[in-house]
């Protein structure tokens, strides 16, 4: 028994120590170390869910395309400079949203300009003062300018026979009349693809403008990429092939679709996230060294193992938000505190039954391991509902499109997970240790009066 | 010994005001709001923003002069350092940052948007919709695994019911008391509230096993005497426990609704209420119901019922 606690001692310090190391600085990259990744509620930055229309989108081809629409406002979020967008599709019910949260955003308006654009692209050429100009052709008299909407059906890449990349497409008919006339003129010129006002580029950082080798009516191919540029601007064109405006569908007439307008949106201003960070550190402190001083005077011994323990707790809670990341939220950091109340539980649950078998005439030692075996079923059973609630909430976040709700349930159930593990290995490991070296052997350290012993009552 | 099931006359009769109390605010507040709770833009759709005014100014002055500007529908809460919550139509970003340039040129302020919230109809009904779900598969949820946690007990589901009914208290009682701050404070719900009952239902159904374990493991041993009496030294036992729980949680959670800002103060608010009431139904509700359902003595429940014969 002995020996297993201090194999265990060891583990707990080696944890201690790693997960102390990992945290340290809290908020700055080190050596691979992340940073605590904040919220937008706490980071300031934006939060905005689209519809997609994706009426025109035959069904089966629904779920393909939102991911290239995914990928294409990707692409355009980065071209702001951005750090670290997150964008998801989320499907309900057969619709289809985009939400899209933006750290720290400053121009919120530019971002929505951005996301708001079609996802078509454009292909351009040159004009004679070196600028891109949309390529222009004309149907029965009207100016069309050639984009990716005319592919007849999905691009394609593919090797030849000497094993270089090629990217193939298929004019349908008002693209075939569009490229007869642009490449005709354009012939040993470049032709550019456009998203929005962005060109693309290659892993290079060139822009993507192929030369014309010969006029384009039905099929043609695009040669001398890299294959995973021929890849990203098959995606590309796939996702721009058919239009998926995002907005809203208006409320009143089911049938008309606001764009640019979105279904949900928020935005928080980095000053008011750091005066929350401050307000909720503060808070958390206050109510900790509260918490740690009445478990010291109610509990003395135990209640020095457990401040001990819950300082442990508290490294490697922290330690999991960095490493997995967890996004902290304003309701991360209650929930946190929630599972520190719990984790306190657990603890005054193991306390509480170790009083009492001292009281019912147990030695120290003694009563200190039935305490745990005692206290074990009230502490699983008891913090299971917590978890139903916690996957009760995350569906509930994911239905609602909700992060800050995800935040809450996610960071509750990592806490009280941990909590549990807190209380069985580490309490118990140090109360052993303590109890095996017979440092103190007075009830009395475990506030327990001394006439409240069986022992006591023999005067 | 401190006899705690003898007064659970007392326990019933003190819940049953509180939930009068809910239900006739319920009902106020359906006829002067339209619903049972003052449902905030999460729900109904609309914009909520919190605009920061440097130097600060009046709460009247600054309603006075949204309604000047069409906004006499807007609900609007003081925040402290010169920030206010506006609740209000669904306005866009662009349109939030007009109205606040207009504000501020009025008020001689700066103003500044520092928290914009926008939501559309549509999602603010599905919103409420998955929110109520939530909180029935919650209950479905805890009452099965109360079955199963205590299937060896004679009558699991006797078990599952009384803590069920528990947890449903407690959610009444705080959203009466949120009913009550709605029309009386102009308090909104929004899906941070539901979120915060949604902790609260774990909550306190936790502490009901953590008493229900108990009195499973004391039934065992004595067999002897009357169930009241095994209840009644079961909650003894653990009083300490709950009690301390209780505390310690409470410390975090009134340092963080009083220290902790605007933001998030109603959700903290919710929990706060949560661990109160959780406890205090656990030791006077739920198990006070298992020794009236053991000994039927339904006439217990009503306060004012003549004593049943022993």
């Amino acid at each position: 028994m002995r020996r297993r606690s201090t194999y265990l001692l060891i583990f707990i310090l080696v944890l201690f120590g790693f997960t102390l190391w990992t945290i340290t600085p809290l908020d700055r990259d080190v050596g691979g170390r992340d940073g605590l990744r904040l919220g937008l509620d706490l980071a300031g930055g934006s939060y905005l869910v689209y519809q997609a229309d994706v009426s025109d989108v035959p069904p089966g081809e629904r779920r393909d395309i939102m991911e290239g629409v995914k990928q294409v406002i990707i692409r355009r979020i980065d071209a702001l400079g951005i750090t670290e967008p997150v964008v998801q599709v989320q499907e309900r019910e057969g619709e289809y949203n985009i939400a899209i949260q933006l750290p720290g955003v400053a121009d919120i308006e530019e971002a929505k300009r951005m996301v708001g654009l079609f996802t078509v692209l454009e292909f351009r050429e040159l004009d004679e003062a070196g600028n891109w100009t949309p390529a222009i052709g004309t149907i029965d008299d009207e100016e069309r300018v050639l984009s990716s909407r005319y592919f007849a059906e999905d691009t394609y890449v593919n090797f030849d026979e000497f094993g270089r990349v090629f990217l193939a497409f298929e004019w349908n008919e008002e693209g075939r009349k569009l490229s007869e006339q642009i490449t005709g003129r354009l012939i040993d010129e470049p032709l550019a693809i456009f998203l929005g006002d962005e060109p693309l580029e290659g892993e290079d950082g060139n822009i993507i403008a192929p030369i014309v080798r010969d006029v384009i009516r039905d099929r043609g191919v695009i040669e001398g990429l890299s294959l995973a540029d021929a890849e990203t601007l098959m995606r590309f064109l796939n996702a721009g092939r058919i239009d998926v405006p995002l907005g809203r569908w208006a409320e009143e007439e089911p049938d008309v679709f606001e764009q640019d307008v979105p279904l949900y949106e928020w935005t928080v201003d980095a000053t008011l996230g750091e005066d929350s960070v401050e307000r909720s550190v503060r808070a958390a402190a206050i109510g900790i060294a509260l918490l740690l001083v009445f478990m010291l005077v109610y509990y003395r011994l135990p209640g020095v193992v457990a401040c001990l323990s819950l300082g442990i707790y508290f490294v490697v809670l922290l330690s999991i938000f960095k490493l997995i990341p967890i996004t902290l939220t304003l309701p991360g950091i209650a929930g946190f505190i929630l599972s520190l109340g719990m984790a306190v539980d657990a603890n005054i649950l193991i306390f509480e039954r170790v009083k009492e078998e001292v009281r019912g005439g147990r030695s120290l030692a003694a009563a200190v391991e039935a305490g745990f075996n005692r206290a074990w079923t009230a502490i699983r059973d008891s913090n299971i509902t917590t978890f139903i609630a916690c996957f009760i909430l995350f569906w509930l976040g994911g239905e609602l499109g909700a992060f800050m709700v995800r935040g809450f349930a996610i960071t509750l159930f990592i806490g009280v997970a941990l909590s549990m593990f807190t209380a069985i290995v580490i309490t118990r490991t140090l109360l052993r240790l303590i109890m095996g070296s017979q440092i103190v052997t007075s009830p009395a350290a475990y506030g327990v009066a001394r006439s409240e012993t069986k022992a006591g009552d023999s005067r | 010994m401190i006899d705690i099931v003898g007064r659970r006359r007392w326990y019933f009769l003190v819940s049953g005001i509180l939930i009068l109390v809910g239900i006739i605010s319920m009902i106020v507040s359906q006829a002067q709001l339209g619903a049972p709770l003052r449902l905030g833009t999460d729900f109904t759709g609309g914009t909520t923003m919190m605009l920061n005014f440097s130097p600060p100014v009046e709460q009247s002055v600054l309603r006075d002069e949204m309604t000047r500007q069409g906004h006499e529908g807007a609900l609007i809460q003081a925040a402290g350092g010169g920030d206010f919550i506006i609740h209000t139509i669904q306005i866009t970003s662009d349109e939030a940052r007009d109205l606040a340039g207009l504000l501020g040129d009025e008020l001689d302020s700066e103003v500044s948007v520092i928290d914009y919230r926008s939501t559309s109809p549509a999602v603010a009904a599905r919103t409420a919709r998955n929110a109520l779900i939530a909180v029935i598969i919650a209950a479905v949820a805890m009452m099965l695994y109360i079955v199963w946690a205590f299937r060896r007990m004679p009558s699991p589901f006797r078990w599952g019911t009384c803590a069920v009914m528990a947890l449903l208290h407690d959610v009444f009682i705080i959203v009466g008391i949120f009913s009550l701050l709605g029309w009386a404070a102009g308090v909104t719900v929004d899906s941070m509230f539901i979120t915060g009952i949604l902790a609260v239902v774990g909550y306190s159904i936790n502490n009901t096993v953590v008493i229900f374990d108990r009195i499973r493991e004391n039934v065992s041993k004595q067999l002897r005497v009357g169930f009241a009496t095994t209840v009644n030294d079961s909650l003894v036992e653990t009083l300490g426990r709950c009690l301390n729980t209780a505390l310690t949680t409470l410390f975090v959670l009134l340092a963080l609704f009083l220290f902790g800002g605007a933001t998030i103060q109603y959700f903290v608010l919710v929990l706060l209420l949560g661990v109160i009431i959780g406890t205090y139904s656990s030791l006077g509700i739920s198990s006070q119901l298992l020794v009236v359902w053991e000994n039927r003595d339904w006439r217990s429940l009503l306060p004012f019922a003549s004593k049943a014969a022993k």
